[in-house]
């Protein structure tokens, strides 16, 4: 059964100042509990702002480091998970699920990679 | 994704739940199951023209559940039957989705009521991973090697007996909750062991057993939150699948856990088992996680507590003695007090009739007469214990230690 790393992307700049409302933050426990039970959710996890974020990059020999925010950047890794399941049709299906539970006014973008094994 | 695909996908999502709240109404899980099948024809008829619903769980599970109740309503014997179970249709069928409370509720009847001992083991593995673990007949017969009318009649027979002998779809409290939990226990155990050693056949492993029973021991924890030793299986099965890359090598050799590349063991999957071991209790499994936990814990195998591991083996030699239990501990003695007090405890166990043809027995007293130095009666062991090994990798691991014990060179 493969394992699946999905990121959640957030547009920073227009999600609620206030982040997720209180509705929002019940419905997806019920979910990541659902998720959880039904022996599918290895670890889980939401990361706190970009703007606390450090980019470390190594190019031409040379490092450099930049502090968030990453203004470039349309989108941000809000959040992740790992999830072990039979295909990858069930780990976006579970990924829909998420998604559906937040308000009209969100826009999020989450990659469903499978984690290589071996 | 194909409608076809889609529907395939959320089913079996949703399958344990749906033949779960369908068993609860119509008290009899080989019909659930075939009404959950309904369902899932009905969608591949339907969304292909419609669309895919918003919420298809909740779609499959309306249109099995509303079956389920047409099904109740037509029999005959309904009025009796009701008032047999002292309840009434309103109570039975909801049309609002079901809390979530008594979703698992009925999952837990229908995990109760698949390893239920009047069926044989062979009936309750096949009918767990079947109703539970999502697993087709043909998946299940390709796990365990047997031709798939084996598996398919096996089930049937075993919804037949529960059928036949009237078991109640129900969780039990009480007195015979704690075999009954046992059995539970046991069930998905064994599922995990049929993939770890891989007891015919020329594979040492077969993962996805493993997984299987890995997915339903997380499923029961969550269920059984309040039970500590299903927390201690969900415990020992992370940590001992925590191993499975280090355990073969690049040709799908076995490889021992003192021979094992630790930076291979998987730390997400040791974290969680270490995490399970803490709401773990003190039963057999419990204790075996709390073993591999140790093992876990050591960055090298030499630096293995094996006091404490021999000490664990103790008290899971009281709780739940037996021939290989024993034999373990053997080992564990005998690297914390060294290999002449492990023999001690080996020989003891030379006469037991349970480990007669049980190839571990020879391969562990090879081992430690080896390292006594007393390698003709070394060489003979593993020449003995390979003969017994009815796994092929296992067999030439034994040969070649029997090999090794031949050559003049004194061992290091």
């Amino acid at each position: 059964m493969p394992r699946f790393l999905t990121l959640i992307r957030v547009d920073e700049k227009n999600a609620p100042a206030e982040g997720p409302s209180p509705e929002l933050q019940e419905r997806m426990g019920k979910l990541l509990e659902e998720i959880t039970k039904a022996g599918v959710m290895l670890e889980t996890a939401g990361l706190t702002p970009s703007e606390d974020g450090t980019r470390v990059t190594w190019e031409g020999g040379e490092l450099s480091v930049t502090d968030g925010p990453f203004t470039e950047a349309k989108e941000v890794i809000g959040g992740y998970s790992i999830s072990q399941c039979k295909d990858k049709a069930e780990a976006v299906e579970w990924t829909k699920r998420f998604l559906a539970t937040h308000e009209d006014y969100w826009t999020i973008t989450a990659e469903v990679r499978e984690i290589a094994e071996g | 994704m194909s409608a076809p695909h889609a529907v395939e996908t959320v089913f079996r999502i949703e399958s344990a739940r749906i033949i779960a709240a369908v068993a609860r109404i119509v008290r009899d899980v080989g019909i659930a199951e075939e009404l959950a099948q309904d369902a899932l024809v009905a969608a591949l008829e339907q969304w292909p023209e419609s669309g895919v619903p918003d919420k298809p769980g909740a779609w499959l599970m309306a249109t099995a559940r509303n079956r389920a109740v047409d099904l109740v309503r037509r029999r005959e014997t309904y009025a009796r039957k009701l008032a047999e179970v002292g309840r009434d249709l309103e109570e039975a069928y909801e049309p609002e989705p079901a809390a979530p409370d008594d979703i698992d509720d009925d999952l837990l009847r229908l995990v109760f009521t698949a390893c239920h001992p009047v069926l044989s083991r062979h009936a309750r593995v096949a009918l767990t991973l079947r109703l539970l673990g999502g697993l087709t007949t043909e998946e299940i017969a390709r796990a365990f090697l047997v031709p798939e009318a084996t598996v398919a009649q096996r089930i049937v027979r075993a919804k037949r007996s529960l059928a036949r002998a009237g078991v109640p779809f129900e969780v039990p409290y009480g007195q015979d909750r704690a075999a009954r939990l046992a059995s539970v226990l046991e069930v998905i155990y064994l599922i995990f062991n049929e993939g770890y050693a891989a007891t015919a056949g020329d594979h040492w492993l077969r993962p996805g057993l493993c997984e299987d029973a890995l997915r339903l021991a997380r499923v029961l924890a969550g269920l059984m939150p309040e039970e500590p030793e299903v927390h201690g299986l969900a415990a020992l099965l992370e940590l001992q699948a925590s191993r499975t890359a280090a355990r073969t090598g690049p040709d799908g050799e076995p490889v021992l856990l003192a021979d094992q590349n630790r930076a291979r063991w998987d730390r997400l999957l040791i974290r969680r088992g270490v995490a399970a071991l803490e709401r773990a209790g003190t039963g057999p499994y419990s204790l075996q996680a709390a073993i591999a936990a140790c093992h876990a814990r050591a960055a090298r195998y030499e630096d293995t507590d094996w006091a404490t591991i021999a000490a664990l083996y103790g008290r899971l030699a009281a709780v739940a003695p037996s021939p290989v239990v024993e034999l373990n501990r053997a080992v564990a003695v005998s690297m914390a007090d060294g290999p002449a007090a492990g023999l001690a405890l080996v020989d003891a166990l030379a006469g037991e009739p349970a480990l007669t043809g049980y190839h571990l027995l020879p391969s562990v007293r090879g081992d430690l007469l080896a390292r006594l130095g007393r390698r003709d009666e070394a060489r003979a062991e593993f020449a003995r214990a390979a003969s017994l090994a009815r796994n092929a990798r296992e067999r030439a691991l034994l040969l070649e230690r029997s090999r090794e014990l031949t050559s003049d060179h004194a061992q290091p």
